[in-house]
């Protein structure tokens, strides 16, 4: 009766291993999410300059792609992911002070911080309710992604309105979609790195509210 | 924007152009294709936020 079933318990170790990535993840999401918010006020009240923001933007990225590999299976990983989570956080200070500015700017911020939340909670209870697997989604993303840096590229000297209102709205399918492909490669067991994962949904949900703030703030009619 | 900030930036997403280009290749050349039900199952969420933007941008504008 008690006879030795590797397949059932394979399958119950690899259940229970995906549901401790997928905690550990929102935990660690929603502990970077609140630093992130604290710095971003921090951000706002000490009124940093534009260029300052976009330091602390490539110095995360740098983060992301030089120390974040070296650490991402080691504890050290989570003080990445949370000096990246700062630094973006932080960031953000100097568009969230221009924002605020508007006549309608509390109201403006707040429904993107409000939307984001909504989007995000929505796409992540979809895929981890109904289960599916969203990984053929990866080529479809990834080309997008390449066309929206190019026409980011190109309309940073082009400066064009309407292109930009284009590649935040391309911008916003692209992390709906991702959103959906990380949480989904989470379940099935594609992502088994809880620091990686929290760092992919961070990004996605931080580009979210940036590209929906962006489109609110052109389309309220508050010039 | 500063003529030099343009150009740093451009360089940057160039240099997230040229390290996203092999993962995008392999990807396509390899990642697992969906059916159009599995098509269907993603357009509906994406369909959703798109209507949900539309709904917030509506409420800002009033």
């Amino acid at each position: 009766m008690s006879e030795f079933n590797p397949t059932v318990a394979r399958g119950r170790d690899s259940v229970l291993s995906t549901n401790k990535v997928i905690r550990n993840t929102y935990i660690l999401l929603s502990m970077t999410l609140v630093f992130s918010a604290v710095m971003a006020a921090i951000g706002m009240s000490m009124n940093l300059s534009s260029g300052s923001s976009m330091m602390m933007s490539l110095g995360a990225l740098g983060l992301i792609w030089l120390v974040l590999p070296r650490f991402e299976n080691s504890t050290g990983g989570i003080v990445v992911v949370f000096a990246i989570s700062g630094l973006l956080g932080m960031g953000l200070g100097p568009m969230l002070n221009y924002y605020m500015a508007m006549a309608n700017g509390p109201q403006l911020v707040g429904t993107a911080l409000g939307g984001t939340g909504v989007i995000f909670l929505g796409l992540s209870g979809y895929a981890l309710t109904t289960r599916k697997d969203f990984s053929f989604m990866g080529g479809f993303l990834f080309v997008g992604l390449l066309v929206v840096f190019g026409a980011m590229i190109a309309n940073l000297f082009f400066a064009i309105p309407a292109l930009a209102l284009a590649v935040s709205a391309g911008i916003i399918l692209l992390m709906s979609g991702l959103i959906l492909y990380d949480t989904s490669r989470m379940i099935h067991g594609g992502e088994t790195n809880y620091i990686r994962a929290t760092v992919g949904l961070y990004l996605s949900i931080y580009n979210l509210f940036i590209s929906l703030l962006h489109i609110l703030g052109a389309l309220s009619g508050d010039d | 924007m500063d003529f030099w900030l343009k150009v740093v930036l451009a360089v940057v997403l160039g240099m997230m152009l040229w390290r996203l280009w092999p993962a995008a290749r392999h990807q396509l050349d390899h990642g697992p294709k969906g059916t159009s039900k599995d098509w269907q199952a993603a357009i509906l969420p994406i369909g959703a936020v798109v209507l949900f933007i539309v709904f917030l941008v509506m409420m800002v504008r009033n």
